[in-house]
């Protein structure tokens, strides 16, 4: 029974270790052939990427490595650095007026009895659920009256107003123990106060993870800025690379990695934020 | 007496008068948030909402028209049918793999660092790097049809075909695999150890443990993941439209591409009608199930 169980076990988790290697695959594979040289990209990737005749062949690993697409990226790819922009741009704005919108929102619905509250609820799920297409028309409506269509703003201020950290959040502050709160209540703290010296320190990794979360969301965004965007110069880095597969593959594969990079980095600098985050809504309140 | 009930009454008076106050505090951190979605999504809706029901020049009414003309769309029978085919196959599917995962993962492995970080890295790749991945893969001349006639078997276009949709599956399954193993993750943390121990002196084994103990208690759980997974499931347009463009095969033209190609062609009539439509039956989905969880208690 003991060593039936024992199997099982290793059976258990050779399968898990299979999962992972497949998990991180396409990873693996973008990065380390970022590496290769543009004729051997061409010779082994071009019936994919170029459209050449043949097979593509399978390639773990670039057989002469080179740096060449990321100096040509960096050097003499103005444009690149244009879209790089704009995805800073973008993203940041819209991650930072998540979190000033969305923080006292979700404190709202977790800490306050009012009126209206199960209406307004059922209203932000029903905003996060329906996809950007649907809400795409009344928010062309009034960008476009306001004369903001085809700037950052146009992407930017829908952003801010999601409604999905606010449900992410929401679990984060209702799970602050009441004792907390009627003990600072007590010692006579206001509103405010509880807000900013026991909610905010209490939901900091909350607030870490929709930060992470509605960076990947957004540095990646592509129908927002496809539908609001018409000028080439505003376009971000998520447009621009969809662009650059097709013309020029040897570039696309740094330039891929490239973007990646930021999101890698956040992902590993936040990774147990994220995922306390994640986990907080999970959880039975 | 009279000076008693006077005074009760004064008190309930300043009571009410707090509670009042007290009552609308709630506002005062939800109003930064309700004036964007307010001003943005709500009051704009309500202008879709009438431009539902009128000419698309003029302002002439013209009833359910806009409807009558979206319900009788080839393009939209299409995309819905693929739209419920494709959430009703990878959101369940989804779920299973990653409750499986979560469920092996917290049993066998007493270190997961590694697994989580693994599980959750698809979701920081960005579409555009996604898509060349798969194009790589599942391209005619791809590494699955180059392994296929290596075997001396026909290969097929697998982004031009039917199985464009299987494809789609597996992306977004990869992508969310690790969020939703998360979620899980903190479902089955949640329960207490005791009762597992419990259980096993009274002779219960693996499976009797997970159908009695384990799934009671990831109710909770299982409701919000399968939401956010939903929610996910609508942004595998990224790389659908990645791609294969604004008109992919059949088998993967979702309503995200519809609303896109109506929005191009500036048919906004189409577009605010089949919006409405949406929103009462995902809101009706909503309320369904808030009353259909009432119900059970």
């Amino acid at each position: 029974m003991r060593s039936m169980q024992n199997t099982g076990d290793k059976v258990i988790k050779a399968g898990l270790f299979l999962l992972l290697l497949i998990m991180v695959f396409p990873l693996f594979i973008l990065v380390a052939d970022s590496f290769m040289g543009s004729r051997e990209l061409t010779e082994k990737f071009g019936p994919v990427l170029a459209g050449t005749k043949g097979m593509t062949e399978f390639t773990l690993l670039p057989m002469y490595p080179t740096l060449r697409a990321y100096i040509k990226l960096l050097l003499d790819s103005p444009e690149f650095f244009v879209a790089f922009w704009n995805s800073v741009l973008q993203t940041g704005a819209v991650v930072a007026g998540q979190i000033l919108v969305a923080v006292p929102a979700a404190w709202a619905f977790a800490r306050y009895p009012f009126p209206g509250k199960r209406m307004l609820w059922f209203l932000y799920m029903l905003l996060m659920i329906l996809p950007f297409q649907v809400t795409m028309v009344s928010g062309y409506l009034v960008l476009n009256a306001a004369g903001l269509m085809d700037t950052h703003w146009a992407v930017i201020i829908p952003g801010v107003f999601s409604t999905l950290p606010v449900f992410i959040l929401r679990k984060t502050f209702a799970a602050i123990p009441h004792e907390i709160l009627e003990a600072a209540q007590v010692d006579g703290a206001g509103d405010l106060r509880l807000f900013f010296h026991i909610g905010i320190p209490a939901g900091k990794s909350g607030i870490f993870s929709i930060a992470i979360l509605g960076f990947l969301e957004y540095w990646n965004g592509i129908e927002q800025p496809m539908t609001f965007l018409k000028t080439e110069s505003l376009r971000p880095l998520s447009l621009y690379l969809p662009d650059i597969t097709v013309s020029e593959a040897a570039v696309s594969f740094a330039a891929s990695v490239i973007m990646l990079l930021p999101a890698l980095l956040f992902f590993f600098f936040g990774q147990e934020y994220l995922e306390q985050g994640i986990a907080a809504s999970g959880i039975r309140e | 007496m009279l000076m008693k009930l006077r005074e009760i009454s004064r008190r309930r008076w300043i009571l009410t008068c707090q509670n009042r106050r007290k009552m609308w505090k709630g506002y005062l951190f939800l109003f930064p948030s309700l004036l964007g979605t307010g001003g943005f999504v709500f009051l704009p809706f309500l202008d879709v909402v009438r431009r539902s029901f009128l000419r698309a020049a003029g302002n002439g009414f013209v009833g359910l028209d806009n409807y009558r003309a979206v319900l009788g769309n080839e393009a939209f029978h299409l995309a819905v049918k693929n739209t419920a085919a494709f959430m009703a196959v990878c959101v369940p599917l989804l779920l299973l793999l990653s409750l499986g995962t979560a469920v092996f993962l917290e049993q066998a492995l007493r270190k997961s660092r590694l697994f989580k970080t693994g599980f959750l890295l698809p979701m920081a790749i960005p579409a555009a790097s996604v898509v060349v991945f798969f194009q790589l893969v599942f391209d005619r001349s791809g590494w699955i049809n180059g392994l296929l006639g290596g075997l001396g078997m026909e290969g097929r276009d697998w982004l031009a075909s039917d199985s464009a949709f299987w494809v789609l599956t597996v992306c977004y399954i990869w992508k969310n695999l690790g969020y939703d193993m998360i979620l899980w993750l903190a479902g089955l943390y949640a329960i207490p150890r005791e009762q597992y121990e419990a259980a096993k002196v009274q002779g219960a084994g693996r499976m009797a443990c997970f159908r009695f103990i384990t799934l009671p208690q990831l109710k909770e759980t299982a409701f919000v993941t399968a939401l956010l997974s939903f929610i996910n499931a609508f942004r595998v347009f990224r790389e659908a439209y990645l791609i294969a463009g604004e008109y992919p095969h059949e088998s993967i033209y979702m309503l995200q591409h519809l609303f896109n190609n109506w929005f191009t062609n500036l048919d906004i009539q189409k577009m605010t009608a089949a919006a409405v439509m949406l929103v009462v039956l995902i809101g009706g989905i909503l309320i369904g199930n808030e009353i259909y969880a009432k119900h059970r208690g």
